[in-house]
């Protein structure tokens, strides 16, 4: 719980609200809450969001990439055999549901797999740590968990989405896609009504990847910040408040327990996803 | 639901994230992995080789083993016929040349009689003649007499 003035709802709305900064009136300007923030318009950065995913895909990054520059094929250290374990776990995946020939496949879901994870984990770390920690550095408000953000998880979606453009005009040529999209699942003739179905089928599949990361996970963070708001008057003794506290510690592991299974299953959904989308644009056929 | 720039910020730094682990991660990794399945698969391949090997030699040992005994014993059974032909045949050699020496011998000595038997006639002739002379040297005419024993000397 932060400072004893916030109401609950503040306590909310504060640990909601990206540390959005824009150029306003020329020079740097960070939004104190959501009504600032819109006010900045298009042109303004999460910095919370960008900085902690940066982080993260370095941290993924440099881990794989040395174990990819002392990988040997005699016996394994400990880094090469987990990074081992993980590509193969991912290689099996892409093989499981991807059908054509592409390199790109299997990196792209090894990135968006391990990314999506260790943004999802960020979940995990208590509520209050992280808002505290930068406010001790004089930053009012931060959020640790770049997969809450839907700029982040529309950022991977749509482009996503782009390779499955790229590649369904690749694959099956302008006039196919166009054929793909108008003439099924019903024949030729109701070509308006396959073209809206087809249509609102493939927006739907950025949208719906992007929304249901982003919704899990926002709504993972709601539960933490509401359990962590139940033990909030603990420091005036009485025994509800002892009741609520011990709750609140309880709930906070129960949840955070079953968080884990989320924040795994989440990444794998958004992989598994994202290779299924891909296989789609490369066949040819239905 | 704040849209704004981060969202494209956040595409550049997957893109860049993605060509990253295509280019530098993915590779070396699955490059590594596969060259050690395929030591893996050639060392068990070699290892049921060497055991094939291994059955076959010593099937093959067995067979040699045996050929060798084999042969062995035909080799004395050989040499045995061999002495045995040898001893055979030097036995043969040796009684023909007993033969040999015992005609050789009955023959000489069948000489010596015949020579014993012409010297004893010869002397017992002179004997005869000796005899005669001194009985006829005073009766008869010698020659008349000496033809009558040479006649008879030589049917003797």
């Amino acid at each position: 719980m932060a400072s004893e003035t916030l109401t609950s709802s503040e306590y909310i709305k504060h640990h909601l609200q990206n540390l959005t900064c824009g150029i306003q009136e020329g020079h740097v300007h960070c939004a104190h809450d959501a009504a600032e923030a819109k006010a900045l318009g298009f042109w303004a950065l999460n910095v919370d969001t960008f900085l902690v995913s940066l982080i993260l895909g370095a941290v993924f990054l440099y881990f794989f990439h040395r174990a990819a520059k002392n990988a040997s094929a005699g016996i394994p250290g400990t880094l090469q055999n987990f990074v081992e374990w993980i590509i193969e776990f991912i290689d099996t995946s892409v093989r499981g549901s991807f059908t054509a020939k592409n390199d790109m496949v299997a990196p792209l879901a090894l990135t968006v797999f391990a990314w999506v994870f260790l943004m999802n984990l960020m979940d995990l770390i208590p509520i209050d740590f992280g808002p505290q920690f930068v406010e001790a550095m004089g930053v009012s408000h931060f959020k640790f968990v770049p997969s809450t953000d839907p700029n982040a998880t529309f950022g991977m979606s749509l482009s996503v989405f782009a390779l499955v453009l790229y590649y369904s005009f690749k694959m099956k040529g302008a006039g196919g896609f166009f054929a793909e999209l108008a003439f099924q699942p019903f024949p030729k003739f109701l070509l308006p009504v396959n073209l809206l179905l087809e249509g609102v089928n493939l927006i739907a599949k950025p949208i719906s990847l992007a929304l249901r990361l982003f919704g899990n996970m926002y709504a993972g963070e709601m539960i933490f910040i509401l359990i962590a708001l139940m033990g909030g008057a603990w420091a005036t003794a009485s025994l509800g408040n002892v009741t609520l506290f011990g709750s609140q510690i309880l709930l906070s592991l129960g949840w955070g327990i079953f968080h884990i299974l989320i924040v795994t299953l989440q990444a794998f959904i958004f992989m598994t996803l994202t290779i299924v989308y891909l296989d789609m644009a490369h066949q040819e056929h239905h | 639901m704040n849209i704004n720039a981060t969202l494209l910020a956040q595409a550049i730094m997957f893109a860049a994230f993605v060509w990253f682990c295509m280019k530098f991660v993915w590779p070396p990794i699955v490059g590594a992995l596969a060259t050690r399945q395929k030591q893996i698969a050639d060392g068990l391949a070699a290892a049921d080789r060497g055991k094939h090997e291994l059955e076959l030699s010593a099937k093959k040992a067995a067979q040699e083993l045996h050929a060798a005994k084999e042969k062995a014993s035909e080799i004395i059974a050989l040499a045995e016929k061999r002495a045995s032909d040898i001893v055979e045949e030097a036995k043969g050699a040796a009684k023909v040349e007993g033969d040999r020496i015992i005609t050789g011998a009955k023959a000489e000595i069948e000489q010596e009689v015949n020579r014993a038997k012409e010297g004893l006639r010869q002397q017992v002739a002179e004997l005869a003649v000796a005899g005669a002379e001194k009985i006829l040297r005073r009766e008869i005419d010698a020659k008349a007499h000496g033809e009558m024993l040479a006649a008879i000397a030589s049917e003797l």
